[in-house]
């Protein structure tokens, strides 16, 4: 075995070295230097986010079992930045009573997550993928499941769990009968021996629905409200980020590498599973009181955005899809900062209780505000040239029709998304949400985020790096 | 520096210095300094394109200048003007200062409804001048999404439904438009979102077919194209002064301006075949909008309906396709826009002084306050088509461009929209004879004040435009029949 290809798998290395360090820091240091263990946690990952911005060629090592590219790579820093402004915004949450003493097992989790999201970014393997989606998973379940104490939260856990070792299940089901049908699981080989026949067809579509539930595309969205809502506001700010966006994106490279044999029947499946997540998401997400369950069924039909594209399976369909990932983790995150330092300060999470919030907390409504129009796509916010140009990747390969169903939906999104807007500036209230002011970790992040939802679309720039080195089928 | 950016840089410089600012003086000083730039800027722009047209420069578009933006979509900052976006411009520049006028005493939040009245301003500026699908529909979008917070926080009324009504159906609009522009620009050959550029692509017919009826619906709703004007007398009424007028006198023109074009520039082949369903639906605009007008009792709806019916002809006169009716459209464009804010300030003004709009409930107003009700009059004659006024000029030039067409169909709705004039006599007459002329209703009327220096201001300036377009307008139809004939249809 040839131990220099180690080498290439230098943000891994990275990141279990980081992951180390922590957890010997956690271990052996006193209690007043523990103190400071989320600002160092904090600044480690920066450092580890910064060198993953290096660039870096195109390959592969350990025989094809893990490749790396540009757009992996960029991808992978899109994560640690979302990863990044989640740690920033678990500080308050991470004083309180209750979580204080197991604060380290949150960026352990944490982190091990994210490694399993780094191995299903890279994989060259059916084998090494589904190692990293089990990684990525487990430790998600414990996550969720944090505020043990809490019922909701231990319930969404177990819901978490329950749900995605039976969409494992499936999956690797679907992965034992492309086996079967191929005879490797080697993506560079699968493609050659896609033939078409139903048994294939078959394998795909069990395998999947392993990805489906993880982005949490309907009909595989149902563990998404319960989830969403039960975990602590930083750890669904996560899940609604970070974990989607690594899905996404292996979804889409898996369908341009390995599937583009079964283009028509992929192309059929993301068809109906983006139509109904828009539109279902979205006439649920109308009814909800309670913001982080509202945010739920929010990003649900923001993931049927994202697919959008992929289903060209185009170049412009990758580029599009890495920049709404992009564009959309500084909206979502922007949008949970507010809540979860709200929730902090006052405790309340409803819609209603935001009536009148401008009076008493301006600058955060402002934010809030800045970050819903991102969402539901209005200029000069980032999130309208995302929704723009995913609907230009899908336009390009004629879904007239699956374009169209998506702008009604954004008129109807827009009318959610007014609602808390509404909330906050117009509708009357006696004794709105108390003035208060935020630390300074909350406050770094919404500075990120607001930045992000500003910059990220008039500066064409981003955009045209992710095009350079972005691939069709 | 293009002299064109400076429409955008202003008010982008106007929402720097409104949030910057510690008091009301401050704001308005912002806010006037900007306003009267933009006019001033306007008015040297409108200069500047005569002589360039006079020096013999018969290229469609003039100052044009580019700027790549999303290179890898072709998408650039391309911005330049002919005759209709200098009008246009000119237009904006003179509703935005008198709105800064209309609005002095803004309270409450004086700050945060100048920021978002800058905003508005700034997209619709943008619109104007944009040369590129892309930017042109970003500066739409930028300037439709301001209403709601203007019409929900400061407005009056019903105005939480209102506002959510108005931007959905705008919204519900520009969903058709960005499905409309994509499919322009991709089957065309994705190679330019430029305007001037892909009117010289040809489309498939096929094509044409589909995306046509969306452009032009999506536009239409904001041009108040029957059935979709619905959001405009809720928005319109419920709204506060000075948005009712930008939002009547500009952004409704918005959808006119697009409709020319990027709908029937672009795809002028589907244009002419499906002209005549919207043709009807134009027709039933103006009419519906002037009988509508016939039966409100608010001051407001009045107005409201009475825009749908103005506005209706524009759209009424584009699809006419002769450059007769088109002059007389963008005409119309300008008198309405001047009227329609006239209207809605001096509404606003009588509002802030009896506080009610309902005319049941007033009346002898031209005793009470002369100036305003002097006004009043001028401007239900403006509306009605008196000559010398602007109104006259415009709805002259539509109707006897759109009777060129000799066909039965064409005659028949000229006929049935000529007869709006008259329904329009009808509902002026009606407010002005019982508002102003009647007996005196309430008593506790006799009380209040005429109108107070910046109100005057604000109103002298509108009525100043309106008898300039309706005394002297042929220099304006010329450059307007000039650009009509370069941007070859």
């Amino acid at each position: 075995m040839n131990y220099s290809n180690f080498l290439y798998m230098r943000e891994e290395i990275s990141l279990i070295v980081l992951m180390v360090v922590l957890f010997l820091y956690d271990l052996f240091a006193g209690k007043k230097a523990l103190n400071f263990f989320q600002p160092v946690a904090c600044v480690l990952f920066a450092i580890h986010t910064a060198l993953l911005l290096l660039p870096r060629g195109v390959g592969e090592a350990f025989g094809g079992m893990y490749q790396f590219n540009e757009i992996n790579i960029f991808v992978k820093s899109i994560l640690n930045i979302g990863t990044l402004i989640v740690f920033l915004l678990s500080s308050n949450w991470l004083k309180s009573e209750g979580t204080v003493h197991k604060r380290g097992e949150f960026f352990f989790l944490t982190l091990s997550t994210l490694l399993g999201m780094y191995f299903m970014l890279s994989a060259g393997n059916f084998l090494m993928y589904f190692i990293g989606l089990e990684t990525a998973s487990i430790p998600m379940a414990c996550l969720i499941a944090f505020d043990k104490y809490k019922k909701v939260s231990a319930e969404a856990g177990a819901k978490y769990i329950l749900s995605a070792a039976f969409a494992s299940g499936l999956s690797l089901y679907g992965i034992s009968l492309i086996y079967g049908s191929v005879g490797t699981l080697y993506f560079n080989d699968v493609p050659a021996g896609i033939t078409g026949d139903p048994l294939q067809i078959m394998a795909f579509g069990f395998f999947v629905v392993g990805l489906l539930f993880k982005i949490s595309l309907v009909p595989f969205h149902q563990w998404a409200p319960d989830s969403y809502e039960g975990a602590p506001t930083t750890v669904t700010a996560y899940l609604s980020v970070v974990s989607k966006a690594s899905g996404a994106f292996v979804l889409l490279t898996l369908l341009y590498k390995v599937f583009g044999g079964l283009m028509d029947q992929w192309q059929a499946i993301l068809f109906a599973t983006i139509a109904l997540s828009i539109t279902v998401a979205n006439l649920f997400a109308i009814r909800q009181k309670n913001l982080k369950r509202f945010l739920a069924y929010s990003s649900i039909s923001q993931a049927g955005y994202i697919m959008l594209g992929a289903i060209g399976g185009t170049a412009l369909g990758m580029t599009s899809l890495v920049y709404f990932l992009l564009v959309y983790l500084f909206s979502n995150l922007a949008a949970f900062a507010v809540i979860s330092i709200v929730e902090h300060r006052s405790g309340k999470i409803n819609i209603s209780d935001y009536n009148g919030f401008y009076q008493t907390n301006p600058r955060l409504s402002v934010v809030m505000t800045f970050a819903l129009f991102s969402l539901a796509g209005i200029p000069p916010f980032a999130g309208f040239f995302s929704k723009f140009f995913v609907f230009a990747a899908a336009v390009d390969k004629e879904f007239y029709v699956l374009v169209f169903i998506a702008l009604i939906n954004t008129v109807i999104s827009l009318y959610y998304y007014l609602l808390v807007v509404k909330a906050m500036f117009i509708n009357p209230n006696d004794a709105p949400i108390a003035s208060f002011r935020s630390d300074n970790y909350t406050r770094l992040a919404l500075i990120i985020t607001t930045a992000g939802i500003l910059v990220l679309g008039v500066a064409s720039n981003i955009y045209e790096y992710i095009s350079s080195i972005s691939y069709g089928m | 520096m293009n002299i064109l950016s400076l429409f955008v840089l202003i008010p982008i410089l106007m929402i720097v210095g409104v949030f910057l600012s510690r008091s009301m003086q401050a704001i308005r000083g912002v806010m006037m300094s900007g306003a009267i730039l933009l006019l001033g800027l306007s008015g040297y722009l409108t200069a500047l394109y005569l002589n360039m047209r006079a020096a013999g420069d018969r290229s469609p578009m003039l100052l044009v200048s580019d700027m790549t933006w999303f290179e890898s979509l072709n998408i650039h900052y391309t911005i330049g003007v002919d005759g209709i976006s200098v009008l246009m411009l000119m237009l904006t520049s003179i509703i935005v200062i008198t709105g800064v006028l209309a609005s002095w005493k803004m309270n409450p939040l004086p700050k945060e409804y100048f920021l978002w009245f800058s905003l508005l301003s700034l997209g619709v500026y943008g619109f104007f001048i944009s040369l590129d699908l892309f930017t042109m529909f970003m500066f739409y979008e930028v300037a439709l999404i301001p209403m709601y917070l203007l019409i929900g926080v400061w407005g009056t009324g019903k105005k939480e439904y209102a506002a959510m009504k108005l931007t959905l159906m705008l919204m519900g609009g520009s969903a058709l438009l960005i499905l409309g522009i994509l499919g322009i620009y991709f089957t065309t050959g994705a190679t330019t979102m430029n305007i001037l550029e892909l009117a010289k692509a040809n489309m498939p017919i096929e094509m044409q077919r589909i995306f046509f009826p969306l452009t032009f619906l999506g536009f239409g709703v904001l041009g108040a194209l029957f059935p979709f004007h619905t959001w405009s007398p809720d928005g319109h009424a419920s709204a506060p002064t000075a948005v009712s007028m930008l939002h009547a006198g500009v952004l409704m023109k918005l959808g006119g301006y697009g409709c020319y074009r990027i709908a029937i520039s672009l795809m002028p082949e589907a244009a002419h075949e499906m002209a005549w369903i919207f043709l009807i639906l134009t027709g039933i605009s103006v009419v519906y909008g002037a009988y509508s007008a016939c039966v409100q009792t608010d001051l407001k709806y009045i107005n409201a309906y009475s825009s749908v019916s103005h506005c209706g002809m524009v759209l009424f006169a584009i699809l006419m396709f002769n450059t007769t009716a088109m002059t007389g459209a963008v005409l119309q464009m300008l008198s309405h826009g001047l009227m329609t804010a006239l209207f809605f300030a001096l509404i606003g003004m009588i509002y802030g002084r009896t506080h009610t709009r309902d005319i049941r409930l007033m009346g002898g107003l031209m005793k009470i306050m002369p100036f305003l009700g002097s006004c009043y009059v001028i401007a239900g004659l403006a509306s009605l088509g008196l000559p010398g006024l602007s109104g006259f000029v415009a709805e002259m030039t539509i109707f006897v461009g759109s009777f060129e067409h000799t066909d039965v169909f064409h005659r028949v709705l000229v006929i049935v929209g000529t007869s709006s004039i008259v329904i329009t006599a009808v509902y002026i007459l009606r407010v002005v004879g019982k508002l102003l002329y009647g007996g005196i209703v309430n008593e506790e009327h006799t009380k209040l004040t005429d109108a107070v220096w910046y109100e005057r201001l604000s109103v002298v300036t509108l009525i100043l435009a309106i008898v300039a377009i309706g005394v002297a307008p042929l220099w304006m139809s010329d450059m307007i029949r000039e650009s009509l004939e370069l941007f070859v249809i």
